[in-house]
């Protein structure tokens, strides 16, 4: 069976990744995510029929072919069966691309693989399962943890891309939640309302409460702000920016009502320090 | 038909309908913002978002068909609740975010008291805001003469957009940079090009684009609204004149479906500024050579005078583009009273008779018509130019891929693609013995560019054998159809204001056939020196300036008066304000006049006049209506024959903004041209 191949390079754009933005950037519009229904599979590149699918699904093709369906499925818990590229990174001895299969406790994979915690498991502060769209989950709850779709949504996170960060004690938790949201505030194409005025809103509103320079009512407020976006935008973008920022709130809430306090008994006139970086 | 339950009630809608659609249908009210029924669906302001029952989400109600939508589990119709705590709070959320990097300058915004932004904070706002941070700023932009830009106000909408790139078909506007710091530009900040430009102004849910010309002129609530008709080009698009006192502080589009949907051309809503100035607001008698001040009686007894030592058949009118069908029915009359046969309404001097029948001088096809055409041969035309909203319907049909378009004449940018077939008669001719095209409804629409000149009835004789020999005529459908540049034009072809037997052409009052030439606002004609001129009209334009005797008359505005627009449609304009000083309804000075020369005419109110005129032309009394023509008159049209020069067909217009006295006075169309000229000289280069 023969087949054209044609290789093309993206420039960049996070959004881009979205399967319909991808569509649009691919016919070289502006890369905005489409309105769905119609699905790609009815009506996708040029208005034909289109699948679009990660490389990841297509890799392990070949293997399934190979060995059969039903080994790939005997691989990992019952819903959550078959391997997944786990990408650690983050406060880690050795950082790592990894296949593992469907399950594996966290702590297993991130001691097999990525050699460990920085200074010992001891000193994690919280993971992020499943890329930075999806929320936090604090050492508390990172045992055990399977890492698989019904494992994380146990915790109210998500597998997402398995890409894992992990921070240790010393990550400055509100500052990085804080960059994550510059990030989406960055990437937010613009088209809807509910993504392109809020992620700047919530970033704001982070920046300040990094260092403490926010009231404590702004916090449920935030909470509230995140919801506005949850779920009425045109893509997942909108969710994916919120659920970091809901998992901050959910699982560190003390710690930006401490910086609060800290803040409220010994103000200062410095502006915030409004860069990311 | 597909049934849908909206808020508990069950409708019966076609399954293409969005669900906006089919809850509008159910009586259920939507807020939005990015949707536009013209426009395609951008789904991207979330305002119209409602909870589609089995759905974990709000859906964009103004996106999601009602066919996408899946039954219940036991088959029973999709559900859709617009009232829900779920509804309500996402709209909400999302009137929140529109809010707040919406600038709190409603006070000072033109847009305020029509704004749908404030009139939906009021029914989704809450009263203060949680927004703590710097709002947005964004830099305003230039887009030419006529839209005002306030980008601060803007929300992305992207209905101006949407709308140069399918509607004007001048892709000029976009977006660009994402996130919050997406802003709506020109390339380059250039100014629009477009003839629709103002349109977007209408659109424009928020303060963002405005009107240049109108900027801090006038609340919405201080104005008087009335409804009139467009006099700028032959299509008579349904306009609302909005006045304040005496003034005429803006022009708006209303809803016209068989006309001009809801657009208007930048001419129609911006030359009203020319309505103030250059007005002739009193009498005037040349005197020495001079034009001086003079008193009614005065002006009618030098007219007077002058007509008795004139032999009738040296007497004439000419009437101008803008005249409505009163004021010509009763320059006729008066013209026979004194026994002359010489006036003619057709002062560019096109080639049309009312003696070949109606159908000869109509847009047989109508507007409406165009949606359904397959084909169109443009003969000598520029409708960009000469109709820009007729253009952006032609360009609607093109859009469905459904219309074939050939041009012959001039090359230009007409926003949609054609054929190029040739430049003139021989082109033409050669599609005389055409056999039958493969086309059911084809339009053959034949230009003043085409007909006004010397072989003008040569050339409408041609079109219309090529029409019939292509097969544009058939059982119900008559596609040859003419595009008139003068509003006023099918009106006097209607009533028969054109030379009687032995009677002069405009041409040939204008060059020295006559000694009495009466002008009805005819300005787009050079009349020779020694003919005494009599000019009716409303601004010192050329008309006036070579008159002897100047009776200032009532623009558009100040009148009721019936249009009959190029398909033959017979529209009627209310009086929104009054003529300034003492001038008159025209109407009414050939009544005063007529009675000072002896020649009394038989009508003492407008009321009057028009039951006179509907006794002569019962067709003109059905409002809105088009009285088709017979298709026969095209086919007798086409035996005619006569030879064709060789000189290419060139649009009569130049300059789309300057084309009519009031254009002509009016600063705005003044930048406009040159604005115009200049892009064309960088488009050049």
């Amino acid at each position: 069976m023969g087949f054209r191949y044609d290789h093309h390079h993206g420039a960049g754009a996070y959004i881009c990744g979205e399967e319909t933005a991808l569509l649009e950037s691919l016919e070289g519009k502006k890369g905005m995510p489409r309105l769905k229904p119609p699905f790609p599979a009815n009506v996708g590149l040029y208005g034909c029929p289109t699948t679009v699918n990660n490389v990841e699904s297509i890799a392990v093709v070949p293997d399934i072919m190979r060995r059969g369906a039903a080994w790939f499925a005997s691989i990992g818990r019952p819903n959550n069966t078959g391997t997944k590229i786990f990408c650690i990174s983050g406060h880690v001895n050795n950082p790592c691309n990894v296949e593992e299969a469907m399950g594996i406790p966290l702590r297993e994979l991130l001691e097999r693989h990525a050699g460990g915690v920085r200074g010992g498991w001891g000193n994690l502060l919280a993971v992020i399962p499943g890329g930075s769209s999806m929320p936090l989950i604090p050492a508390s709850q990172c045992v055990p943890l399977p890492m698989d779709f019904d494992g994380t949504r146990e915790v109210k996170s998500a597998l997402g891309t398995a890409a894992v960060i992990v921070m240790d004690k010393s990550t400055d938790i509100v500052r990085a939640i804080a960059r994550i949201s510059y990030f989406y505030k960055h990437e937010s194409c613009g088209q809807c309302t509910p993504c392109r005025e809020g992620m700047g809103w919530m970033w704001r509103v982070l920046m300040r409460m990094a260092e403490g320079r926010a009231h404590k009512r702004e916090i449920d407020m935030l909470m509230d702000v995140t919801q506005q976006i949850e779920g009425h935008t045109i893509c997942a973008f909108g969710d994916g920016a919120a659920w970091p920022v809901q998992g901050l709130l959910r699982h560190f809430r003390h710690e930006i009502e401490r910086r609060i306090d800290e803040y409220a008994a010994n103000p200062h006139p410095e502006p915030v320090r409004a860069a990311a970086e | 038909m597909t049934k849908i339950i909206v808020d508990g009630a069950e409708v019966d809608v076609p399954p293409e309908y969005t669900l906006l659609q089919a809850c509008e249908a159910a009586g259920a009210e939507i807020p939005r913002f990015c949707f536009h029924e013209r426009l395609s669906i951008a789904g991207n302001c979330r305002m119209c978002l409602v909870e589609l029952v089995g759905s974990p989400k709000p859906v964009a109600s103004c996106a999601w068909a009602v066919r996408d939508c899946r039954p219940g589990p036991k088959g029973e119709p999709p559900e859709v609740k617009t009232r829900t705590p779920m509804v309500r709070k996402a709209r909400e959320g999302v009137m929140e975010f529109l809010l707040i990097n919406h600038p709190l300058d409603c006070p000072i915004c033109d847009q305020g008291g029509e704004c749908d932004l404030q009139d939906q904070a009021m029914a989704y706002g809450v009263d203060s805001s949680r927004f703590k941070e710097n709002k947005r700023a964004v830099e305003d932009k230039y887009l030419g003469a006529l839209v005002k830009t306030s980008m601060n106000r803007c929300i992305q909408c992207t209905r101006c957009v949407r709308f140069a790139t399918e509607v004007a078909g001048v892709p000029e506007l976009g977006a660009i940079g994402r996130g919050e710091d997406m802003e709506i530009t020109t390339y380059l900040e250039q100014a629009m090009v477009s003839e629709l430009q103002g349109n977007v102004v209408d659109l424009c849910p928020v303060g963002a684009l405005t009107s240049k010309p109108y900027a801090f002129a006038a609340r919405p609530w201080e104005l008087t609204n009335t409804e009139s008709i467009d006099v700028t080009d032959a299509v008579g698009c349904a306009i609302r004149v909005d006045t304040r006192g005496r003034e005429v502080m803006r022009v708006l589009p209303r809803i016209n479906e068989d006309v001009n949907e809801e657009w208007i051309s930048d001419k129609t809503r911006h030359q009203i500024d020319g309505l103030r100035v250059q007005r002739l607001d009193e009498p005037y008698v040349r005197q020495g050579g001079r034009l001086r001040p003079a008193t009614w009686s005065e002006a009618f007894h030098a007219i007077a005078a002058k007509l008795r030592a004139t032999r009738r058949e040296r007497i004439g009118a000419i009437a101008g583009d803008l005249a409505a069908v009163e004021e010509m029915f009763a320059l006729k009359d008066l013209l026979v009273r004194l026994g002359s046969t010489n006036f003619d309404c057709r002062q560019d001097g096109t080639a049309l008779d009312p003696r070949w029948g109606r159908s000869s001088y109509l847009f047989n096809a109508t507007i409406p018509g165009i949606d359904e055409a397959d084909g169109l041969m443009i003969i000598g035309s520029n409708p960009r130019k000469e109709a820009p909203v007729l253009n952006a319907r032609i360009r609607k049909r093109w859009r469905t891929g459904a219309l074939k378009i050939g041009v012959i004449g001039e090359r230009a940018d007409l926003t949609y693609d054609y054929a190029y077939l040739g430049a003139g008669p021989e082109t033409l001719a050669r599609f005389a013995e055409h056999p039958p095209a493969r086309l059911s409804r084809q339009i053959w629409l034949v230009g003043q560019g085409a007909l006004a000149r010397p072989d003008g009835a040569a050339v409408l004789s041609a079109v219309a054998r090529a029409a019939v020999s292509t097969g544009a005529l058939t059982d119900g459908w008559n596609g040859f159809s003419v595009l008139h540049t003068a509003a006023a034009r099918v009106g006097g072809l209607d009533i028969g204001f054109v030379p009687g037997d032995s009677g002069l052409t405009a041409a040939a009052m204008a060059s020295g056939g006559v000694d009495v030439l009466f002008l009805l606002g005819a300005d787009e004609i050079e009349v020779e020196s020694r003919a005494f001129v009599i000019y009716i009209g409303t601004h010192g334009d050329r008309g006036a300036q070579r008159a002897d005797v100047i009776l200032p008359g009532a623009a558009y505005t100040e009148k009721s008066g019936i249009y009959v627009n190029t398909e033959g449609r017979v529209q009627m304009g209310d009086r929104a304000a009054f003529p300034p000083g003492n001038a008159r309804e025209d109407w009414a000075i050939l009544r005063a006049l007529s009675e000072a020369i002896g020649a009394k005419l038989p009508y003492d109110s407008l009321a009057q006049l028009r039951a006179a005129l509907f006794k002569a032309f019962p067709h003109l009394a059905r409002i809105g209506a088009i009285m088709p023509g017979n298709p026969d008159d095209v086919r007798k049209v086409a035996m005619r024959g006569g030879a064709m020069e060789k000189a290419p067909f060139r649009s009569p217009i130049d300059d789309f903004y300057l084309t009519n006295p009031i254009a002509r006075a009016s600063a705005v169309m003044a930048e406009c041209s040159a604005l115009a000229e200049r892009a064309a000289a960088t488009a050049a280069e």
